[in-house]
Parts: C-alpha cells; structure tokens; sequence
C-alpha cells in the first residue's frame, strides 16, 4: 500500500474541516474575483455619474451607488484587489524578513540572539495598529507604503515564531547528525531546520493575512492607503461614514467584505493549525 | 522569587532601548530633508532653521538621539508643532478618556468572554459550543471600525437610543458619559471578548479534566460549585493575565473607535497628529503605548509569578 506523504495525511484532515474548506473556497473565489475584476465588473469602477447619486440597490445598480454615483459593486470587486493584495504581500515582507532572522537567531544564539530577540521584543511592545499608523505615516500616504508598513510591523511575529521552533528542532537527532557529517550551518538551517518550521509558519501566514487585511482597511479607513479614486474597502467606509443617515447601503457592502474575507482566512487558519498540529493526530 | 522578577526588570532595559531608538529613527523615514517635512506648509526659512536647530538635525544621528532621549527622561517629549503644546500635556490630557474606554472595554469583554468560554467548555461539542465558537470567529473577523458604523446607523441613525458621537466626562455627568462610551467601548470589547473566549474555553476544558476536579466531583459536590468553584478559579489565573496583554489591542483598536465616535482619546490624537504631520505628536503617543504595554506586560509576568507557586523558583 502507498505511504502518503504528510502533505497529503494534512490535506485530508483539512477536508474534513468543513469551516477551513469554506474559507478556502471564499478566499479562491475572491482572489478570482480580484484578477478578472476587468471582466466581472459590470462598470468602471471610477466612472462617476450625476444622475445616478446615491441610488439604492436596484437592478441596474445591484449594491447602489456612492456620493459620486459611482457603482458599489464594481468599486468592491476591484477593492478586492487592494485588500488581498496588500494582505498577501505585507504577509510576504515580513516572512521574508521574519523567518531569516528567526533562523539566525534561534541558530546562532548568544550575543545576536540577544540583540535580535530584543528588537523583536520592542516591536512586539508597539501595538500593531498604532506601529503600522506610525510608519504608514512617516513614509507617507500610498497603498505602497501601507503594504511596507503593516509588513514591517508583522515581521516580529515571524521572527519569534521561527526562532522558538528552530530552538526546539536544533536539538534533535537528525540536526545533529546533519552537523556531524559536516554540514554548512546555512544548509542545515535551510534543508533541516526550515521544513520543520513551515507547518506553523504556514499557520500563522494565513492568521496574520487576515489581520494585515483589517489593517490594510484601517489605514484606506484613515487615508493612509490607497489613494482615491481607486477603490479599496477601508476608504468606501470612510466616505460611507458622512452619508449613513441617506445612503446606509454605502456602509454595509464594504464592511461585509472585509469581514467574509477577513473570516475566511482566520477559519482557513484555524482549519489549519488543527490539521498540521501534531498533537491533535 | 525576587530573582526571577529581578531578571525580568533588567531584560526590560535592553527592550526600552530598542523600543527607543526604533521610535527615534521614524523620522529618519521622512522623506527628504526632515525639517522641511516637519514644518508642514510653513515655508518660513526662520521656522525651519528653529526646528533643524530644536531637534539638531545638523548633528550626527547618535547625537540627536542622545538629546531626544535625554528630554525623554526628564519628561520633555518634544512640542506639538500644530497646537504648540508640549506632547506629554496633550497626551496626559487625552490620556484618561482613553483608559475609560478601555476599562470599560475591558469589563464587557471579560464579563462576555468569560461566560461563553466557560459555558462553550461546561457543554463542549453541544450547539451551544459550536454558536460561542462562531461568536468568537465573528468577534475576531469584525473590523472595528465597520461594527461602530452599523452600531451609529442602528441605535443612533435608526432608533434614536444613544448619540452618535461627543464625549461626556464622567465627572460632569456619569449618564451621559456613559450613553456616549457605551457603544466605543462594546465595539473594543467586542473584538477581545473573542480571544478571551478563546482562552477561558481551553484552560476550563483542562481544568475540568483535572484530579482535583474529579475528586470534588467524587466527593458528590453539586456539578455546579465543581464548575464554578474549583475549575472556574484556577482555569481564570491565565485569562486574567491575557487581559493586560490585550490592553495593546485595545489601544489600537482606540486608534480608529475614537476616530468614529469622535472621542477626543489617545486615538484621536495620533490620527489627528498624522493628519497634520504633527510627528513629534506621533513619536510621543507611539513611545508611551509602547512603554504602558511593556511594563503591563511585567506587572502580568508578576502576578502570573506570585499566583502560581511552581514559576517562584
């Protein structure tokens, strides 16, 4: 009979997940959404329109319009693009900060363990939103510096993620056997030590694309992201926020969302960590 | 005891530094020449020359970071350039308003966490667990700023119940005060009530599966006082820990709550200090949130320490 593989034993613990599996299948929905948002908007999600200024959702204008007579569904298809890729991209700056500094550190020890650890101390100290509002704002505002910002501000979890599971991982047999046989420390930390980490790094890559999302909208929310026209869900709430009194509908559909969206990667992560963790085999 | 919680204050130094030089260098982000940045839409060559010369920006980096933090430790965090207040009076002004908030926050999360982690564990893998659990999911997915809209649009816009926005202090007027801290302060609750919920739910489920639970049980104790009595009091030590650690969630959801409800908080003051690229502001309110949660953090490890004999070492 075939072995399977362990990708293969945690893929089938994730299919029975039925939560994990319907946040998968939002999340690939969406992104869909997001790269074929030319061909699914049914307008330009930019065109303003005079006569058409705060509609309520009909059947020429399925979620309404804006302030600007702008079409609400179309400016949420191409704010998927914003959100997911600001989440997936802020995502990607600190892993590809985080973990190479995690595997130094947990693998080095000593003075620049130290050092690093108590920088990622530091910016653990710094609450995320108000760390990533902070440099958001010295770099100044654009969807480019909101994505570098949240990263930067991420990037700490992955270091002391990285850095605890390569301290648990350095002392076992087949690490040291990798060393005794001479191995190059950067080949043992990246053949040996690195696969062993990816599981919870994985975990924890979709947890915190979920919050780089909410905070990706909060800093659109604030100004601090993408720049108008081009839409984004956080700026669509904000100018929601002045007109709730006659155009409600502008409020709804944007939040609505960023939380399905938002709730799909943390029950994709959840989904997850059940079925990577070893303990729950 | 003393050594362990020795061991921690002197830890804390190092992080203090960084915590430092990392808010110093945010300026070193600006770009282009910092003082012309920092003057904002002032031109006025005498205003730019007073702040290259106030922050020393001629002088090499360790030095401006010598006398920034040198005016850090007597307390001079430098002056807002669009109020020209000092920073630690503004944040000191807009300081308490935020701590009611969170405090309040605080109670609706902890009163709402608590009860759904220890009924979802008491009836574990019962529809009653599986609703706390979405509950929780929902709490942690909503974006906080959205859940303030719908809850103005709902009770404020639609039936009229609470105002939209304001502030009352509660020194002049506790029931107005509260009307306008009410629903800020469940939308901060709202999102930690979940991870606390989390947290009570599997400490319980542990406790509950203990011996010395069995053994109450044993005893032919009523399933009510073993719940609330024996497992409740051990499994709350860590939740009550986590709490202080929330507190940095709660600030920066604060950040854009304030900014909804028009609370004149900590929130509101570093968006508003973004906003006019008040930087010195943003310094300050960043430098004493991070220094607020780090020493919560250690009076947490503390009392985390004393309550649970085996970490006395």
């Amino acid at each position: 009979m075939a072995v399977d593989s362990p990708m293969q034993r945690a893929w089938r613990r994730l299919k029975r997940r039925k939560g994990a599996m319907i946040g998968l299948g939002v999340i690939v929905v969406m992104i869909l959404v997001a790269l074929f948002a030319p061909l699914i908007a049914p307008y330009d999600p930019t065109a303003q329109s005079w006569s058409a200024v705060r509609k309520p959702p009909s059947a020429t204008y399925w979620l309404g319009t804006d302030e600007v007579g702008r079409d609400l569904l179309s400016r949420i298809i191409y704010g998927a693009r914003a959100s997911l890729s600001a989440g997936v991209i802020s995502v990607g700056i600190a892993i590809s900060i985080g973990v190479p500094l995690g595997l130094v550190a947990g693998y080095a020890g000593g003075l620049i363990d130290g050092v690093i650890s108590r920088i990622t101390d530091a910016m653990l100290a710094c609450p995320f939103l108000i760390l990533a509002i902070a440099l958001a704002a010295f770099l100044g505002p654009s969807l480019t510096n909101a994505m570098i910002a949240i990263g930067v501000t991420a990037t700490p979890i992955f270091i002391r993620l990285t850095r605890g599971q390569v301290l648990s991982v350095k002392a076992e047999d087949y690490v040291e056997a990798a060393r005794a046989v001479g191995n190059p420390h950067w080949r043992i930390a990246w053949r040996h030590i690195l696969p062993n980490v990816m599981p919870q790094l994985l975990v924890q890559a979709t947890l915190t694309i979920a919050t780089a999302i909410i905070a990706e909208a909060s800093l659109s929310f604030l100004g601090l992201g993408q720049q108008p026209p081009a839409p984004s869900w956080g700026s669509m709430l904000n100018a929601a926020q002045r007109f709730l009194v006659n155009a409600p509908w502008m409020a709804v559909w944007p939040g609505l969302a960023i939380f399905v969206t938002v709730l799909s990667f943390n029950l994709l992560g959840d989904g997850l960590r059940d079925a990577l963790d070893p303990r729950a085999r | 005891m003393l050594t362990v919680i020795g061991k921690r204050l002197v830890q804390l130094v190092p992080t203090l530094f960084f915590v430092s030089v990392l808010i110093f260098s945010l300026q070193q982000l600006l770009p282009g020449d910092p003082a012309l940045v920092m003057a904002g839409e002032e031109r006025d060559p005498e205003v730019i020359e007073e702040i290259r010369r106030r922050y020393r920006l001629d002088q090499p980096l360790p030095i401006q970071y010598f006398y920034w933090i040198k005016g850090v430790f007597s307390g001079d965090l430098g002056e807002s350039m669009r109020l020209n207040v000092p920073v630690l009076d503004l944040i000191l002004q807009k300081l308490p308003v935020t701590l009611q908030l969170a405090t309040m926050a605080m109670i609706i999360a902890l009163l709402i966490g608590v009860t759904a982690g220890v009924v979802s564990a008491v009836k574990k893998d019962s529809w009653v667990d599986y609703a706390v659990n979405v509950f929780s999911l929902w709490g942690i997915s909503t974006p906080n700023f959205w859940l303030g809209i719908m809850l103005i649009f709902l009770f404020a816009v639609t039936l009229g119940w609470l105002p939209a926005s304001g502030y009352v202090s509660p020194l002049e007027d506790w029931r107005q005060s509260l009307a306008t801290t009410i629903m800020p302060a469940f939308v901060l609750g709202n999102a930690i009530a979940g991870v606390i919920m989390r947290h009570t739910r599997s400490a319980m489920l542990q406790a509950l599966q203990s011996d010395y639970v069995r053994t109450a049980r044993a005893k032919g104790l009523e399933e009510r006082v073993v719940v609330l009595k024996h497992a409740m009091r051990n499994a709350l030590t860590p939740v009550i820990t986590l709490g202080a650690l929330e507190f940095g969630t709660l600030l920066s959801g604060a950040v854009l709550t304030e900014q909804i409800f028009t609370i004149p908080g900590f929130g509101k003051l570093i968006v508003d200090a973004v906003f006019n690229r008040d930087y010195a502001v943003v310094q300050g309110v960043v430098l004493v949130t991070a220094t607020t949660y780090i020493i919560l953090n250690l009076l947490a490890d503390i009392g985390y320490i004393l309550v649970n004999p085996r970490l006395r070492g």
